[in-house]
């Protein structure tokens, strides 16, 4: 789960993290008040949305009096904003950050990860702060350093010894960079995050270190533990579709192509979506419906597809472990004659009593083709779709 | 001979008298497996699919010799249920729940540093099966027939469908070993690489890959060193649009990296076999040991 830059500053201030003096504005006049109270003669006003680029797209704008900073919420709040990151509907906006402007002395960057290959969480530090990390890594690797911790709680004094060389910092602000450190460990074990990024992190021309954006990515498996992160959820960031289905108990992603597909399993729906292209088709998303594909799954899978107008043909890939193809079929069937699905839908069965499914369907006298193998199935929904195949 | 289970791996399940661990449980009985008992806090000295219940799984080993453990035990307290089977002396734990918290598998790698002699599969995975002898997990124990591939997956389905068509094709197979699809996770490509290379029994290797972390890329480089044995990769997630996980919490490309595009190129460089097609597995391993 992601959290706004608003509320990751929050937390930091928990945390003893160094954030400069904000509010969140839900409105305009809510803006004006922020920068009354936040006082000083300058603020920044950015846009709260799950992604990155808002500087570049018109989402962060420097203000030199409470009017103007009222004028850039009111412009801000209620569009949606569309940055390299957000896909072309952009995201919507529905708060914004009002912040003292800061003293930008250098740009640092700094994030904690959880880091698969080491099975440890490690430091990514680079003193090319406020541009993406990515390309810092694809121009100049050397710049950026990785510095895994230890099992055990706590950053060790070595950690924040590299990381102040990283940083060519005086050996008079490691102190400050020690609780720093130490904080944002806390606050990815306290809070069960699996990254948490700062960038830039800044050095004020007067020597001291500010999180300037924040971003915190929290473990959706963990939320269970955390019920006051949870809560912070912001569903109008996602797409309205996928909401639906993670209601639902579906795993799903949706794409830009025009083939719904309906898979057991998340390696197998993977595989199909590729099958899918393979063949000259474009997937119109991800759909994992659980191992068993639930009648009351299946049908939720149909409605949602039903409502995507993009989709031209669907194409169910079932393999019938223990959860028979038959008992699967029967669903499959059910949700049909609910949703009355108005493209073609080509199903493939494979496994424990294919046979007998297939011919169930047969049986149904409904409009549902049945495939004879994986390829020759994406082949029939990629055709049916328009495509090459 | 088959790799890590067989006829006479002693069994226990962790998370025994729940839901999952009863229906699976008397699936593996009923498939051969030798399933000695099962621990459930607060139910040990009862039965269960007419075995003993205990309490904890040190008793469990001491009653009944197991040194296997299969784990069901609900993702809050599963990573604990990892560590008391690590603890007990377990050698063998496969963890077949999903949705562990990252950091509580990051406690639990840490433990079993100290422990060589232990072995974790999953979490997040169908187990593992040995045809015809043991069956530790949740695959549909029908589609297997005893034969001469390894297959190892970090994919539950997409290791059935890799099944299903070297069974349909007459190869079999020796063991089949589904890694799972967390990002930290037990034993890897690598580990079951080495098994399936030093046992007689698997003449042919089947990797099924996905998006995400640097695993089969290391995968790659260890064939190239280590396995004379033939290989046939397939990779899930071509795809996959990035910073979007596809259901396995480890599959996602971040930064640029862990795209199935990479993977293919290492496998390629590897000199293994790939297949594009999720389909086209049985049929490619079939080639690959006719050529030899």
């Amino acid at each position: 789960m992601n959290l706004h830059e608003y509320q990751a500053k929050e937390i930091f201030s928990r945390f003893g993290i160094p954030v400069p003096s904000g509010l969140v504005a839900r409105s305009s006049v809510e803006a004006v008040a922020a920068a009354e109270r936040l006082g000083g003669s300058t603020w920044v006003v950015k846009a709260q949305i799950h992604a990155g680029g808002r500087g570049k797209a018109g989402g962060v704008e420097v203000c030199r009096s409470p009017a103007a900073v009222g004028e850039v919420a009111g412009r801000l709040i209620g569009q949606r904003l569309k940055t390299h990151q957000t896909g072309p509907e952009g995201l919507p906006v529905h708060a914004v950050w009002v912040e003292e402007a800061s003293d930008i002395g250098r740009e640092l960057y700094l994030s904690l990860v959880v880091d698969r290959a080491r099975e440890c969480l490690s430091f990514i530090a680079s003193s090319e702060g406020g541009m993406e990390i990515e390309t810092v890594a694809a121009t100049d690797p050397e710049k950026i350093a990785t510095v895994p911790l230890p099992p055990d709680p706590g950053v060790p004094a070595y950690v924040t010894r590299i990381l102040g060389g990283v940083f060519r910092m005086a050996p008079q602000q490691l102190t400050a960079l020690s609780s720093l450190l130490s904080g944002l460990e806390r606050c990815m074990r306290e809070s069960d995050a699996s990254l948490i990024e700062i960038n830039p992190l800044i050095v004020t021309r007067g020597g001291e270190l500010r999180a300037l954006d924040a971003k915190v990515n929290l473990d959706d498996n963990a939320l269970g533990r955390h019920v006051e992160l949870a809560a912070l959820d912001d569903p109008s960031q996602r797409d309205p579709a996928e909401n639906e289905a993670t209601q639902a108990g579906l795993n799903y992603v949706a794409l830009e192509g025009d083939i719904a597909c309906m898979v057991n399993g998340a390696g197998l729906a993977m595989a199909t979506m590729d099958l899918i292209q393979l063949k000259g088709g474009q997937p119109a998303n991800f759909l994992d419906v659980g191992g068993d594909a639930t009648a009351a799954r299946v049908t939720e899978a149909f409605r949602i597809f039903r409502a995507n107008p993009r989709v031209r043909s669907i194409f169910v890939n079932i393999f019938g472990g223990i959860v028979r193809c038959d008992l699967i079929a029967e669903g499959i069937i059910a949700a049909f004659k609910e949703v009355a699905p108005d493209v073609p839908v080509i199903v493939q069965l494979e496994g424990t009593r294919a046979e007998e499914g297939r011919r169930m369907f047969v049986e149904s006298r409904l409009p549902i083709e049945t495939a004879s193998g994986l390829t020759h199935a994406a082949e029939r929904a990629v055709r049916a779709a328009g495509g090459a195949a | 001979m088959s790799v890590l289970v067989d006829r006479e791996t002693r069994v226990i399940c962790q998370g025994f008298t729940g839901r999952q661990g009863t229906f699976h449980c008397e699936q593996a009985i009923q498939y051969g497996t030798c399933l000695v008992g099962g621990v459930t806090p607060g139910r040990g000295g009862t039965r269960h699919l007419d075995r003993p219940v205990f309490d904890t799984v040190r008793e469990a080993v001491k009653e009944t010799g197991a040194h296997a453990s299969l784990i069901f035990v609900p993702a809050a307290g599963a990573a604990d249920a990892i560590l008391e089977a690590v603890d007990a002396g377990i050698q063998l734990i496969v963890c077949i729940t999903e949705h562990i918290p990252a950091l509580d598998m990051v406690r639990v790698k840490t433990a079993l540093r100290n422990r060589p002699e232990t072995r974790l599969i999953g979490p997040n995975c169908p187990g593992i099966i040995t045809p015809e002898g043991c069956k530790m997990g949740i695959m549909p124990g029908s589609i297997h027939r005893r034969g001469r591939i390894g297959i190892v997956s970090r994919s539950g389905t997409l290791t059935y469908v890799a099944v299903h068509q070297t069974t349909e094709i007459g190869l079999g197979q020796s063991t089949c070993i589904g890694i799972g699809g967390d990002p930290i996770h037990g034993i890897g490509f690598i580990d079951c690489l080495a098994l399936f290379e030093a046992d007689p029994e698997t003449e042919g290797i089947v990797l099924v890959g996905e998006i995400g972390g640097n695993d089969e890329e290391k995968a790659a480089a260890y064939i190239r060193d280590h396995v004379t044995k033939p290989v046939v990769a397939y990779v899930a997630g071509v795809t996959a649009p990035p910073g979007k996980r596809m259901g396995h919490a480890g599959a996602i490309i971040s930064g640029g990296t862990g795209t199935a595009a990479e993977k293919y190129r290492a496998f390629e460089e590897a000199f293994v076999s790939v297949v594009h097609s999720p389909a086209e597995i049985g049929q490619a391993m079939s080639d690959r040991l006719k050529r030899r």
